[in-house]
C-alpha cells in the first residue's frame, strides 16, 4: 500500500470536521476538571476526618483505574442503576472527573507553596474561610501552577480518542470509518496524528512560554 | 473537648476590674511534650501599653498568638472583656469550646502586626489596607478607601498607594502592615517582634510610627520586642518572661533600673553588652 496524496486531501476535511467536537469535549471536560478538582481540594481539607478519608479514597480510586474502564462503567453500567447519560455527557464527565483528581494534586502543590504567614494574616484581618480562600490563598496559589494546569489540558486533549469507545465521532472514529470504507488506513491515521500534533505542539510551546514568564517573575519578585 | 463546670472557670486568681481588657487565667500551652507556657496569669488593662520581653523560647510570642487565635491554649482561659476568647457559654450556662462564629466575633477586637509583615503580595498597598474594611466590616468602598488612604498617609506612604509590596523596603512594608491592622480599629494591637526582620537603618521609621500610635490612640498594645530602649520608652508596664513563666513585672523603671531577679539582671546585661 502506498501513500496517496489525492486520497489524503480528499479525506482531510472529513476527519478535520470533528475538530469542533473534539475541542468542545476537551474544554468541556477540562472545565469539569478545573472546577471539580477545586471541590476535591476543599473536601480534602475539611476538618471532618471522614470527608477527608472518603475524598482521598475517591481520588486514589479514580487515579488508579484506567479512564477507559471508567468510561465504560459510566456509559454502560450506570444505566442499569437508573443513571442514563448521553455519550457526550458521559464522556465529558468521565474525562473531567478523571482529570480533576490530577488537578486536585496540582492545586495542592500550589496551595502548599503559599507561606503560612498568609493564612495567619488573613485570620488576623478576620477574613471568613471563603474570603481567605478566594481573596488571599488561591490568587497566590494558582498563578505558579498555571503551566502545570496547561500540561493537563494537553494530556486531556490527547485522551479524547478514548471516547470512540462509546461512539463519539472524534478524529479517530472518523478515520477508522474512512479507513474501513476504503481499506486505506495509512492516510486516515496519519492525518489523525497530524491533527493532534498541530494542536498539541503550539499549545505546548505556549505553556513553555508561560512557564518561563512565571519563573522570570519569581526572579524579579 | 467537653463542657467545663461553672465553678471551675469562675474562680479568677486575679481580681478583675472594669478596666480589664484581656485576662489570661491559668493559661498553659504545650507543643507535644514541650511546655512553652506554664500557668500564665496576666491582665491587660484597657488602653494599656504592655511590653513583653525575655529570651527567645520564653513564650512571649505564644502569648500574643493565642490572643490573635492563631494558637489554641492547651489549658486555661483567656477572657476578653466579658467574654471568653476560646470558649463560649452554651444555653445551660456551661462553658464549651468556641466555634468559628464566636472566634470571628472576638477577632474584631484584636489586630496584629507580624515579624515578617505578611502583606498580601498580589494586592496593591491600598488594597492590602482596604480589603478587610470592605470585606469584613462591610464598609462602603468609598468610605473604606478614605479611611485607608488616611491611615497610609499617617504612616507616610501616601505616595505608594498603587505599588505592590515587593516594590517597598522592609520598613515601608511594616508600616503598611501597621496601617492595615489599625484601620480595623481594634481594641488591642499586638506587635510580634516587628523590627526583628528589618535592616538596622529601617528600624527607626517603624518604631516612630508605633510611638505615634501609642501616643495618640487609646488602643491597648502588647509589644513583643527585643528593642529594650523602645520597650522602656513606650510601655506602661513590662513583663519579663523566662521559660514559660512570668519572672518579673513592673514599670519600665522598676524593670530596667531596678531588676530584682538574677535572671532579669543577666538578661539585661546581655542586651546592654550587644
Amino acid at each position: 500500500m502506498t501513500w496517496s496524496w489525492d486520497f489524503a486531501v480528499e479525506i482531510f476535511p472529513v476527519i478535520a470536521s470533528a475538530l469542533w467536537l473534539v475541542l468542545a469535549v476537551t474544554f468541556g471536560a477540562y472545565l469539569v476538571a478545573v472546577v471539580f478538582g477545586l471541590v476535591l481540594t476543599f473536601l480534602r481539607r475539611t476538618k471532618y476526618k471522614l470527608i477527608t478519608y472518603i475524598t482521598n479514597g475517591f481520588i486514589e480510586f479514580v487515579r488508579s483505574t484506567p479512564p477507559l474502564i471508567q468510561l465504560f462503567f459510566v456509559y454502560f453500567a450506570l444505566p442499569t442503576v437508573g443513571i442514563s447519560l448521553d455519550k457526550y455527557t458521559a464522556g465529558i464527565l468521565t474525562l473531567g472527573i478523571h482529570y480533576s483528581t490530577y488537578l486536585a494534586e496540582v492545586y495542592r502543590s500550589g496551595i502548599d507553596a503559599v507561606p503560612i504567614g498568609q493564612w495567619e494574616a488573613a485570620k488576623a484581618m478576620n477574613f471568613s474561610k471563603v474570603q481567605t480562600w478566594f481573596r488571599v490563598i488561591l490568587p497566590q496559589a494558582i498563578p505558579p501552577v498555571i503551566p502545570m494546569m496547561g500540561n493537563y489540558l494537553i494530556v486531556l486533549f490527547k485522551e479524547t480518542p478514548l471516547l470512540m469507545a462509546i461512539g463519539v465521532h472524534e478524529f479517530l472514529q472518523e478515520a477508522k470509518l474512512i479507513g474501513a470504507a476504503h481499506f486505506k488506513y495509512l492516510e486516515a491515521y496519519t492525518i489523525v496524528g497530524l491533527l493532534f500534533l498541530l494542536l498539541s505542539y503550539p499549545s505546548a510551546l505556549l505553556i513553555n512560554y508561560l512557564e518561563k514568564r512565571s519563573k522570570m517573575k519569581k526572579v524579579r519578585g | 473537648m467537653g463542657v467545663i463546670e461553672k465553678e471551675l472557670y469562675t474562680i479568677d486568681p486575679v481580681k478583675e476590674t472594669t478596666e480589664t481588657l484581656v485576662h489570661y487565667v491559668n493559661v498553659s500551652k504545650s507543643y507535644g511534650d514541650v511546655r512553652v507556657l506554664k500557668n500564665l496569669n496576666l491582665e491587660v488593662k484597657k488602653g494599656e501599653k504592655l511590653g513583653l520581653i525575655g529570651p527567645s523560647g520564653s513564650g512571649k510570642t505564644t502569648i500574643i498568638r493565642m490572643l490573635m487565635t492563631l494558637e489554641k491554649p492547651t489549658s486555661g482561659f483567656i477572657k476578653f472583656e466579658d467574654e471568653y476568647l476560646w470558649h463560649k457559654e452554651n444555653k445551660k450556662g456551661q462553658l464549651v469550646e468556641a466555634d468559628e462564629k464566636h472566634l470571628r466575633k472576638m477577632r474584631t477586637n484584636i489586630g496584629m502586626v507580624f515579624q515578617h509583615f505578611n502583606l498580601f503580595p498580589h494586592m496593591t498597598i491600598l488594597r492590602n489596607v482596604m480589603e478587610a474594611p470592605v470585606r469584613v466590616l462591610g464598609l462602603p468602598k468609598e468610605e473604606a478607601k478614605e479611611r485607608s488612604v488616611e491611615m497610609l498617609t499617617k504612616v507616610g506612604l501616601r505616595d505608594h498607594l498603587d505599588k505592590y509590596p515587593e516594590q517597598l523596603s522592609g520598613g515601608q512594608k511594616q508600616r503598611v502592615a501597621i496601617a492595615r491592622a489599625v484601620v480595623m480599629q481594634p481594641k488591642v494591637m499586638l506587635f510580634d517582634e516587628v523590627t526583628s526582620a528589618l535592616d538596622p537603618e529601617l528600624v527607626g521609621e517603624v518604631l516612630e510610627v508605633i510611638r505615634e500610635l501609642a501616643n495618640e490612640t487609646d488602643m491597648a498594645m502588647i509589644l513583643v520586642t527585643h528593642e529594650m530602649d523602645f520597650a522602656k520608652e513606650i510601655s506602661d508596664r513590662i513583663v519579663f518572661l523566662h521559660d514559660g513563666k512570668i519572672e518579673e513585672e513592673g514599670t519600665p523603671n522598676e524593670i530596667f533600673e531596678n531588676p530584682r531577679s538574677l535572671r532579669l539582671q543577666n538578661f539585661l546585661k546581655r542586651f546592654l553588652r550587644q
